[in-house]
C-alpha cells in the first residue's frame, strides 16, 4: 500500500479494479460497506490467523459483497495479489460470493438471511466452550426482509449473546428497488431494540466513530449489539450514489475512471465525496485520529 | 426408537462435551433426559427450524456436534437450504434428527407425513442419511455415527418396543443387512415400516413363498455393492418404504438396478398420491397406501404371478 494511503483507500482501489478487470457487478453493494470492512480487518479483529481456532469470527452474511472481503483479505496477506487476480475467473476459489474453501472465509454466504443464525450458533459456541471471541456478522438493510434474521435476532436476544455484533449496511438499496420502496425496514433502530438489542445508529463511513462504538460495547454480559451502519451505495463513487444499476452493473473504462477519481478526491480531502448519505447521515468525515492503515 | 436414541445420546454427552442438542420446541417427555443431564449443552430454540440450522453450523464449526431435534417434515424441508449451505456446504458435522419416519404422526394429518424427506436429503452429497428399522439399529446406528465427520440426517420412528427379526440391532454406514433369506423374491426395506415387511414375508413364507428381506438403514451412503448383489441373485424385486416412492429408498434401488445392468424387476412400494386430507393410525395410512403387512403380500403375489406369466 503507498504510503499514506488509508485502508480504506485500499480497499476501495482494489474493489474497483477487480470488478473493472473481472468485468462484473455488486460493485455498488462491495464499496457500501469499505469501511466495514476496515473497521473489522484493520481495526478490530482478534486473531486473524486462520488456524486460530480461537480467533474473533466473521460471518458476511450479504455475502454479493465478498469483493470486500477479499480485499480485506489480500491487503492483510492471506491471500496473494495473484490470488485475488482470479476473481470471478474459471475455476477461481474467488466467486462473487464467498466460499468456506477460501482461507480467510470463515463461512460461507450468499443466500441472504442464513448468516446471522450461523453467527449465533458461533457466539453461542463461544460462551460453551469458555472462550471471549467474539463473532462480527455484516448483514444488509434488504436482507433483513427475511423472516429467518428474526428468527436470530430473537434467538441472540433470549440468550443474550453479548459477544455477537451484526453490523447492518444500511445502504437503503436493493436489487430491484430502494428498500423504502420495497420493503421499508425504518424505524429499524425501534425494531432492533424491540427485540432486545443494543442498538447503535452509526455512520457508516466512519471508521473512527463505528471503532469506538464497538470498543465501547460489553462484550461480557448484556444483550447482542446490532450497529446500523448509514452507508452510501458505491460508498463515495458519485454516480452509483442512489443508484439501482450499480447493484449489477459492471464498469466501463469512463465509469472506471470517474470512479477512481472519486475515492482519490476522498482520499486527498479526507472528507466525503458526496455530502449527505443515501439515509440522511453524513458519508465518511475525515479520520478524526488521522489514523493509517497498518503496513 | 427415539427414546432409544435420546438415552445413548446422554450416555455419548456423558463422555464427549462436544455434543449439543437443539430442539425446535419439540421432544416433550422425550429430550428430559438430555435436558436434565446437560442442561448447558441443551437448547430449546423455539419453534424456528431454520435458525436451528444455523447456530448448528456455527456451533459445529467451532468444534462442536450439535443435534438439530424436530419432526422429520420440520426438521429437513424448512430448513432445507440451511441445510445445504450450512452444514453440506462447510462439511460441518451437523446432524439432523428428523422424527416421525412416514406416518407416524398419523392423525396429525399431511403437515406432519414425512414423505420426501429422503429424497430431498439424498440430493445432497456428503450427507448421510441414517434410517433405522428399529430401536436396536438406531442405537447401534448412533453409536457408529456420531462422531463421523460427514453431516448426517437421522430418520427415527417411536417405538422402543418392537424388533425387527433377524436383524438384531446390526448398522454399518455404507452397508445393508439382510435379515432374511429366500429364493422367491427380494425385498429392500427401511425404517419402522420394515416391521410390516418382516410380517408380509412370514406370511409368505406359509404359502410357501420364500423371500429375501434386506434392510438398508444407510441409505447415504448407499450400500451399492450390497444392493447389487442382492439384485444379481433375484429376477424380481420389492422396495417397501414409508415415503413417496420418487427419490426415496425404491429410486435407490432402480438407479442402482439400471447404473449395474441387472434385469431385476424392481417394483417400489410407497406412497403415490399426494395428501387428500384423511388422516389416521399410521396403521391406518400403511393399509391406505398399500404398505402394511396385507399390502405387500398382496403386491409379492401379484408381482410373482406377473414375473411367472
Amino acid at each position: 500500500m503507498p504510503r499514506g494511503t488509508t485502508y480504506e483507500h485500499a480497499v476501495r482501489k482494489l474493489i474497483l479494479d477487480q470488478s473493472k478487470r473481472a468485468h462484473v457487478g455488486h460493485v455498488g453493494s462491495s464499496m457500501a460497506i469499505a469501511d466495514i470492512v476496515t473497521l473489522l480487518y484493520d481495526r478490530l479483529l482478534k486473531g486473524q490467523d486462520p488456524d486460530d481456532t480461537d480467533r474473533d469470527r466473521v460471518v458476511l452474511s450479504k455475502g454479493h459483497a465478498a469483493l470486500a472481503l477479499y480485499c480485506a483479505l489480500a491487503l492483510n496477506g492471506h491471500i496473494s495479489s495473484s490470488e485475488l487476480d482470479t476473481y470471478c475467473a474459471d475455476d477461481s476459489l474467488l466467486g462473487v460470493h464467498p466460499e468456506p474453501e477460501l482461507k480467510g472465509v470463515d463461512f460461507g454466504t450468499g443466500s441472504l438471511g442464513q448468516g446471522l443464525s450461523i453467527g449465533a450458533g458461533a457466539a453461542l459456541a463461544a460462551r460453551i466452550q469458555g472462550s471471549r471471541r467474539r463473532v462480527f456478522v455484516v448483514n444488509s438493510d434488504a436482507e433483513c426482509n427475511e423472516g429467518a434474521i428474526w428468527e436470530a435476532v430473537m434467538f441472540a436476544a433470549q440468550h443474550k449473546l453479548s459477544n455477537l455484533v451484526s453490523i447492518v449496511d444500511m445502504n437503503a438499496q436493493q436489487a430491484f428497488g430502494y428498500t423504502r420502496d420495497v420493503i421499508d425496514m425504518e424505524p429499524m433502530a425501534d425494531k432492533w431494540r424491540a427485540f432486545g438489542w443494543d442498538v447503535h445508529d452509526v455512520d457508516g463511513h466512519d471508521v473512527d466513530v463505528m471503532e469506538d462504538v464497538v470498543r465501547s460495547l460489553d462484550f461480557e454480559s448484556g444483550p447482542p449489539h446490532v450497529l446500523l451502519a448509514r452507508t452510501d451505495f458505491g460508498g463515495g463513487v458519485s454516480y452509483m450514489r442512489r443508484q439501482i444499476k450499480w447493484h449489477y452493473l459492471p464498469m466501463s473504462d469512463d465509469d472506471y475512471a470517474t470512479a477512481l477519481s472519486d475515492i482519490q478526491i476522498r482520499q486527498t480531502e479526507r472528507k466525503p465525496a458526496s455530502g449527505q448519505g443515501a439515509n440522511g447521515a453524513v458519508a465518511a468525515s475525515p479520520g478524526k485520529r488521522g489514523r493509517k492503515a497498518k503496513t | 426408537m427415539r427414546g432409544t436414541f435420546v438415552n445413548t445420546l446422554c450416555e455419548l454427552a456423558n463422555a464427549d462435551d462436544r455434543i449439543v442438542l437443539l430442539t425446535g420446541d419439540l421432544g416433550f417427555t422425550v429430550l428430559e433426559p438430555f435436558r436434565d443431564a446437560h442442561p448447558r449443552r441443551f437448547y430449546n430454540v423455539g419453534v424456528a427450524e431454520q435458525n436451528m440450522v444455523g447456530l448448528a453450523t456455527g456451533l459445529a464449526e467451532a468444534g462442536l456436534i450439535p443435534f438439530c431435534y424436530s419432526i422429520g417434515t420440520f426438521a429437513s424441508l424448512r430448513p432445507f437450504e440451511f441445510i445445504r449451505n450450512g452444514p453440506v456446504m462447510h462439511h460441518l458435522p451437523v446432524r439432523i434428527v428428523g422424527l416421525g419416519a412416514g406416518f407416524e404422526y398419523g392423525t396429525s394429518g399431511h403437515t406432519h407425513f414425512s414423505l420426501e424427506d429422503i429424497a430431498v436429503m439424498r440430493s445432497q452429497p456428503g450427507l448421510d442419511i441414517v434410517a433405522p428399522a428399529d430401536f436396536e439399529q438406531a442405537r447401534s446406528a448412533l453409536l457408529e455415527t456420531w462422531n463421523g465427520a460427514n453431516p448426517i440426517y437421522y430418520r427415527l420412528g417411536k417405538d422402543d418396543r418392537n424388533t425387527m427379526p433377524g436383524l438384531e440391532g446390526r448398522f454399518a454406514l455404507g452397508r445393508a443387512q439382510k435379515v432374511r433369506d429366500g429364493d422367491d423374491l427380494l425385498i429392500f426395506t427401511c425404517g419402522p415400516v420394515s416391521l410390516e415387511v418382516a410380517a408380509a414375508a412370514e406370511e409368505l413364507a406359509r404359502d410357501h413363498i420364500e423371500s429375501s428381506v434386506v434392510v438398508v438403514a444407510s441409505v447415504s451412503p448407499p450400500p451399492e455393492a450390497d444392493i447389487a448383489e442382492a439384485l444379481a441373485a433375484h429376477r424380481v424385486a420389492l422396495v417397501v418404504e414409508s415415503h413417496y416412492v420418487n427419490g426415496g429408498l425404491g429410486s435407490l434401488v432402480s438407479e442402482t438396478a439400471a447404473e449395474h445392468g441387472l434385469g431385476t424387476r424392481v417394483v417400489r412400494l410407497g406412497v403415490r398420491t399426494g395428501g387428500r386430507g384423511r388422516s389416521g393410525s399410521a396403521a391406518h395410512m400403511y393399509s391406505r397406501h398399500g404398505i402394511d403387512r396385507a399390502g405387500v403380500v398382496r403386491s409379492a403375489r401379484q408381482l410373482l404371478t406377473a414375473a411367472r406369466g
